[in-house]
């Protein structure tokens, strides 16, 4: 993630690098039965395991609703923040730690909706965070009120007579933001892409948005039964700076379609389709800079540098006691 | 006071014969002094180059900017009134001061302004750009001609100042440089040293090219000479040289210069007046030592990007006013309960709602401490001086590193634009963030191992081995973990008010201003102290038993205070926030609602303290403190 490896990193090198599933894995999930957070807990255990990840090297920041218990059930550090403002937190971390690893835990509610002006800049600042978007098409904590991604018509306790708007499109949105870098999208029925996909973010250096499609088989349990039951109804996108679609996989979705990641104008019409989920890496722009870069603290800032800088600025405001001195 | 008055008018300006030579200084104790124009014309800049002369001349200082609200005001409008004071003094200047003794002014509308808002001392001089007498437009001549006789008839000493015509004779554009013109007059007129007003030219315009400052050296020199030849009035205030070096800034400069010594490097900020220009200055330094200012998309944005830094290992500071405060609040009691240590500045201003944006106001003093949902205790510390901004930014950090504590700095409009000197700071490493620690937890050590004397328990911090647990703002045991049983619940309130009480234990008693017991203590907290203590002192000169009290912590407040409050018959607070006057038909003990210290000081020991306060916008004045504490005196005594 991070590309060079500073010396005090390498010193602090003092145990082994190997890493079990267990190393990552905190208290037991209390996600209910069939819920899609599961899948992606799975894909991010794997995902450090292989990349050997330092547990105290690694961050995981998220907001509120079911998708954002996430850091509890990692066993690295974790931050569990409130409702809307996983982002800005997780900005301020990677600001002042460039050699942690930051992920965000978000979900649809606490993304688009309380915190639709962080999402927004956070790909504007195209800082080097994993963003994963946990999309169930429901706030599933305050148990079944409508979100911004439900369904047009969609009853929930909030709108018994169906949801009155057409739901907002996460990735046409992040698609349409200056300096958007990395957008990809998952579903949780195929793990097997979860993971790739989540690697893919993981190794983009910028703000990687990957949205994923999830089952709430507590509130919305047919909501995704026509995908499910459809293969066909799964675009698969296909390409070499892509996503490779294993054998076994690519029986089963026949649906594919050789997308460049680098072409931002395929990716808005495939992110707009109607009937078909694209499932793959829509963009990819690995030469956006980050925010972190142009601002980067100084990593040799000692009591000299600061006294230094102070001394300057008190210099430009200072009345001499001597007559002769007193010229700035 | 005004010698000027005793002199007796004089057309165009001064004297007509230009008998300067022969006039003879008056010497002052103090003076307070306005130079107002339309927005863009350099009053501010001239005023400030005033009290930087004059405190380099070695006089106490006091300089407050009159900002008008709107950017680009109208020209010629009464309250488009931009400018600054200067109160210049023999001795240290605490505050402002009083109403104006000399006004300069460009046109006679922005001057209006300021009579309106009874800035001005009964008969006051005013030097009066003269102008608009003749002007084409019928209406604006006609204008100035009643405002200038409406003046004259109320008794002010109204001097008409060919200014415009005066600086044509130099430069193409007067409008641009009568500024220095009008500093020159001042500096005359108060027996500034010239070559000391050509270096603070030379100073101010130091970016500028060599042409630039000739051309305002020239202007001020003309202002200078004409003063001298055609005014019929100089005064002196004997001046002491520093002994030490001194620097002048105004609050929030103070406020950015406190966060590089503080050792800081993340400031997390959304534009809001009048805080920014703490930000504006920061922007401009702090990276030279490694820091950053991050304008953010919001001010939850800004507070929650601070939270994350600081939770990462590097103590970050937000800096806001009013409004953006209250959009914190829920990352505040975020930071409280993850026990993240975090500096909030406020610089208050005007409220409620968008308020009175570039006007002073103390009406935040509740929401910093109780603002928060449920029950999130923070530090709360007030700043009453220009040093103070400074000092206190350097010991807000402190605080938070070691309770793991947001620490709210309140300031407010008055001291983030006003100037006054304070001895140079001398560097201590002392004052720095210690480097994160990314040493190993011991083994077995918890997340939240409160201390159970203190609350306080040791910070993991991202990339400490064996430390790994997650913050939750959900109710958590020692383990960080999520936790929903009544005792778990408790024991996290316990300690983290705890940590209060462990942090009161290590304040000093405030000192009293004045006697150690007597008939009235006043109670104020930041900006109010030096007009409080002016008058206090006044009163005491007179042989009344008066004493003051300022309040740096509020939250936690320091021992003693009760003791102190004991010794004196009555007690009151004079606040610049709102209280319902005791006057009022329907106000009566049953519902007055009180000023906020007066609240909690009340709630907190026992004792029957009255209160005082005035939310007109400006500091308040130590004859106004005066005045309220002589009618509380006559009210005591019946």
């Amino acid at each position: 993630m991070t590309m060079t490896t500073r010396a005090s990193e390498c010193l602090m090198r003092m145990y082994t690098e190997d890493h079990h599933l267990e190393d990552y894995q905190g208290s037991i999930p209390r996600w209910c039965t069939g819920c899609g957070d599961n899948a992606i807990l799975t894909a991010v255990q794997r995902l450090c395991r292989d990349e050997k990840l330092r547990p105290e090297k690694t961050v995981f920041v998220s907001g509120i609703g079911c998708s954002s218990r996430f850091p509890h059930y990692m066993k690295t550090y974790g931050f569990h923040g409130i409702h809307g403002r996983a982002l800005p937190i997780a900005e301020g971390i990677r600001l002042a730690r460039p050699d942690l690893h930051v992920f965000v835990n978000t979900g649809d509610g606490d993304c688009c909706s309380i915190g639709a002006a962080h999402w927004v800049h956070a790909i504007r600042y195209n800082m080097n965070l994993t963003v994963m978007v946990h999309d169930n098409h429901i706030y599933g904590l305050t148990k079944m009120q409508v979100s911004p991604t439900s369904p047009r018509g969609l009853r929930s306790k909030t709108t018994p007579h169906g949801a009155d708007l057409e739901p907002l499109n996460p990735l046409s949105v992040t698609l349409g933001i200056q300096n958007v870098s990395f957008v990809a999208q998952a579903v949780d029925w195929i793990p097997e892409l979860v993971y790739d996909i989540i690697s893919r973010a993981f190794h983009h250096k910028g703000c990687s948005f990957v949205r994923i499609i999830q089952r709430c088989p507590e509130f919305l349990p047919e909501l995704l039964a026509p995908w499910l039951s459809d293969p066909n109804r799964t675009l698969l996108l296909t390409h070499e700076n892509g996503m490779r679609v294993s054998a076994a996989l690519g029986k089963v979705y026949k649906n594919q379609r050789e997308h460049d990641p680098s072409n931002i104008d395929h990716a808005r019409e495939i992110a707009s389709l109607k009937d078909l989920i694209p499932v793959g890496i829509l963009y990819h722009n690995p030469a956006v800079p980050c925010y972190e870069d142009m601002r980067a603290i100084m990593p040799l800032r000692g009591p000299d540098l600061i006294q230094r800088g102070l001394e300057a600025e008190f210099d430009k405001f200072t009345i001499w006691p001597q007559e002769e001195a007193v010229r700035p | 006071m005004n010698a000027a008055t005793a002199l007796g008018r004089a057309t165009d300006g001064g004297i007509a014969n230009g008998a300067g030579a022969a006039k003879a200084a008056v010497t002052l104790s103090e003076h307070v002094i306005e130079i107002v124009s339309d927005s863009g014309e350099g009053a501010q800049r001239c005023g400030q180059s005033f009290g930087a002369i004059a405190a380099r001349t070695g006089n106490g200082i006091w300089t407050v900017e009159i900002i008008p609200a709107e950017i680009q005001p109208p020209a010629r409008s009464i309250a488009g009134a931009s400018g600054n004071r200067i109160r210049i003094g023999s001795r240290r200047v605490t505050n402002g001061g009083n109403e104006a003794d000399l006004v300069v002014a460009f046109n006679e509308q922005v001057l209006l302004g300021r009579v309106h808002e009874r800035e001005l001392k009964p008969g006051c001089i005013i030097l009066l750009e003269s102008m608009w007498r003749d002007h084409p437009d019928a209406t604006i001549a006609a204008a100035y001609r009643e405002t200038f006789d409406e003046l004259v008839g109320d008794g002010y000493d109204v001097r008409e100042i060919p200014m415009e015509r005066e600086c044509r004779a130099l430069v193409s554009d007067p409008r641009r440089g009568k500024n220095m013109f009008a500093l020159g007059m001042l500096c005359n007129i108060y027996s500034l040293d010239l070559q000391l007003a050509r270096d603070q030219v030379a100073f101010t315009f130091g970016k500028k090219e060599e042409k630039v400052i000739k051309s305002n050296v020239a202007l001020l020199e003309a202002g200078y000479e004409w003063a001298e030849s055609r005014l019929d009035f100089k005064y002196h205030i004997p001046a002491t040289r520093a002994n030490e070096a001194q620097i002048v800034v105004n609050g929030n400069t103070a406020l950015a210069l406190g966060v590089l010594a503080s050792g800081m490097e993340v400031c997390a900020m959304y534009p809001i007046t009048p805080a920014t220009s703490a930000s504006h200055y920061l922007s401009e330094v702090f990276e030279k030592v490694g820091g950053v200012v991050h304008q953010a998309e919001d001010e939850i944005a800004a507070c929650t990007f601070a939270i994350g830094a600081s939770y990462a290992g590097k103590c970050a500071v937000t800096i806001t006013s009013g409004p953006g405060f209250s959009l914190k609040q829920e990352a505040l009691g975020l930071a409280v309960m993850c026990e993240i240590p975090l500096v909030v500045v406020d610089v208050q201003r005007g409220g409620p709602s968008t308020g009175q944006p570039t006007k002073a106001e103390q009406g935040d003093l509740l929401a910093a401490c109780f603002g928060t949902h449920g029950d999130a205790p923070k530090v709360v510390m007030a700043v009453s001086s220009i040093e103070d901004c400074f000092y206190s930014i350097i010991t807000a950090r402190k605080i938070a590193e070691t309770f793991n504590m947001v620490v709210v700095v309140l300031s407010d409009a008055n001291l983030a634009t006003s100037q006054q000197p304070f001895p140079r700071p001398i560097f201590n490493e002392a004052w720095l963030a210690p480097p994160v620690d990314q040493s190993p937890v011991p083994e077995g050590a918890k997340p939240y191992d409160w201390d159970p004397v203190t609350g306080i328990a040791r910070r993991f911090v991202p990339g400490q081995l064996n430390g790994m647990h997650t913050l939750t703002g959900l109710a958590h045991d020692r383990l960080s973990r999520v936790a929903y049983d009544p005792e778990t619940n408790e024991e996290g309130l316990r300690h983290r008010s705890l940590k209060l009480a462990a942090l009161q234990k290590t304040l000093k008693t405030p000192t009293v201003f004045g006697g150690e017991e007597g008939d009235l203590l006043v109670i104020g907290w930041g900006s109010t102290q030096g007009a409080i203590e002016e008058a206090v002192e006044r009163l005491r000169a007179e042989g009344r038993q008066v004493s003051s009290l300022n309040l740096r912590f509020l939250q936690p407040m320091p021992g003693g205070i009760k003791e102190i409050l004991q010794r004196f018959k009555q007690v009151m607070t004079i606040e610049t926030g709102w209280s319902d006057s005791p006057g009022d038909e329907l106000i009566n003990d049953s519902n007055r609602r009180l000023s906020a210290l007066a609240m909690m000081l009340r709630a907190r020991y026992l004792v029957d303290v009255d209160c005082w306060s005035e939310v007109r916008g400006q500091p308040v004045k130590p004859d106004t403190v005066y005045r309220v504490l002589s009618s509380k005196l006559v009210q005591g005594r019946r």
